[in-house]
């Protein structure tokens, strides 16, 4: 299970104490995929001490990129989006992982950062997502009343917020993950 | 009667207008409802989750994450763990997030002076050397792209915080810039007069 179409990574595996026996347990989570503790450190310790929260999170990937219902943005335009979004904040690893769950090829441009689309629609979403990612607290009520001239229906609207704003979750974790294995070093 | 809209930091929590149609209540699938949580015993629901249960399944995973985070057992005080979602709302200027979780962090610090110096002074603000580097390390979390460094992450633990806590902080904070691209993008903090 690796939460989305995104590029699968290594989950991460450690060593667990159940009763008299040392046995191999696996969680898998892009987030310390891409962070990979080192087995045994500190980190490592306190990130299985918060193992609910690296599911969930896991989940809420899942949720955001490759949900049962869509609505308008399929997983595709999920995809290419979420590797635009991880590439505006230099991500680069991880603009690549989504990028490879991207199979429609009019869509996979997208993925990158300053390209433009022929579709009104999705044209809107890529000025919004630009804009929700880089800058939100310059966000107005004009830049939603332009998703919704274009047709974008409000519910679209909300699951374009929420990939754009779990992205902004997860992408931090990483970073800020990464910063405490590489100090740990 | 008109509605002002708030764009001042403040610890007195304003009401939140959306820029989007929320789902009606009468009109919402069981899905809906299951991640709702209404019941016949528990009916009133906030326009922001209604507007949030467009998107189901989303909402129906954030909310327990949300409570692991900021009310998860261990590691970082839930009063700094406030301070990280704070870190974040000023970055971000979400007037109505900031406002909750500064009243919050108040109450849980019985401190109301450090939210004071960080509304009054902004980043500026002159603070106790562990609240300075919690926040220092989250405004720069905060941002895209995210710009903390060893050098944060060093003075934090100058000032005391272990593995733990800063993993904690590094979540909080992370979990507001979540927040606060649904709460400051999709609606207004607003003031009802008339």
């Amino acid at each position: 299970m690796n939460g989305s179409r995104a590029r699968f990574l290594p989950p991460l595996r450690f060593m667990r104490v159940k009763g008299d026996r040392i046995m191999t347990d696996t969680l898998h989570s892009s987030v310390l995929s891409s962070a990979r503790p080192k087995p045994g450190s500190q980190v490592e310790t306190e990130v299985l001490n918060r193992r609910d929260i690296f599911e969930k999170t896991q989940a809420a990937e899942i949720a955001v990129l490759t949900p049962t219902d869509p609505g308008g943005l399929s997983h595709d335009l999920r995809h290419a989006l979420a590797a635009r979004i991880a590439a505006l904040h230099g991500e680069a690893e991880q603009a690549a992982r989504y990028a490879a769950g991207v199979t429609d090829a009019a869509l996979a441009p997208l993925a990158s950062v300053g390209t433009t689309a022929d579709d009104a629609q999705v044209q809107a979403m890529l000025t919004f997502t630009d804009a929700v990612s880089t800058n939100p607290r310059e966000i107005v009520a004009e830049d939603v009343t332009a998703l919704q001239s274009a047709g974008v229906s409000d519910a679209d609207i909300v699951r374009l917020a929420e990939l754009n704003a779990f992205l902004a979750y997860q992408l931090r974790l990483i970073a800020g993950l990464r910063l405490l294995v590489e100090a740990a070093e | 009667m008109s509605d002002e809209i708030i764009r001042r930091f403040t610890r007195n929590v304003p009401e939140w207008r959306p820029r989007v149609t929320p789902v009606k209540l009468a009109e919402a699938t069981q899905e809906q409802l299951d991640a709702l949580q209404v019941t016949p015993s528990n009916t009133k629901v906030s326009d922001y989750v209604l507007v949030l249960a467009h998107d189901v399944e989303t909402l129906k995973v954030r909310s327990p994450l949300f409570n692991a985070i900021m009310y998860g057992k261990g590691g970082l005080s839930r009063a700094e763990r406030e301070l990280g979602a704070l870190a974040a709302s000023i970055v971000n200027h979400c007037i109505y997030c900031a406002a909750v979780h500064a009243d919050r962090h108040a109450q849980l610090s019985k401190d109301k002076t450090v939210t004071d110096k960080l509304f009054a002074m902004g980043e500026q603000a002159d603070l106790g050397p562990r609240d300075r580097a919690i926040l220092d390390f989250g405004m720069r979390l905060a941002r895209t792209p995210q710009q903390a460094t060893a050098q944060e992450l060093a003075k934090l633990r100058e000032a005391g915080l272990d593995e733990g806590e800063i993993l904690d902080l590094i979540l909080s904070t992370a979990l507001f810039s979540w927040a606060n691209r649904l709460m400051h993008i999709l609606g207004d903090p607003v003031r009802k007069s008339g």
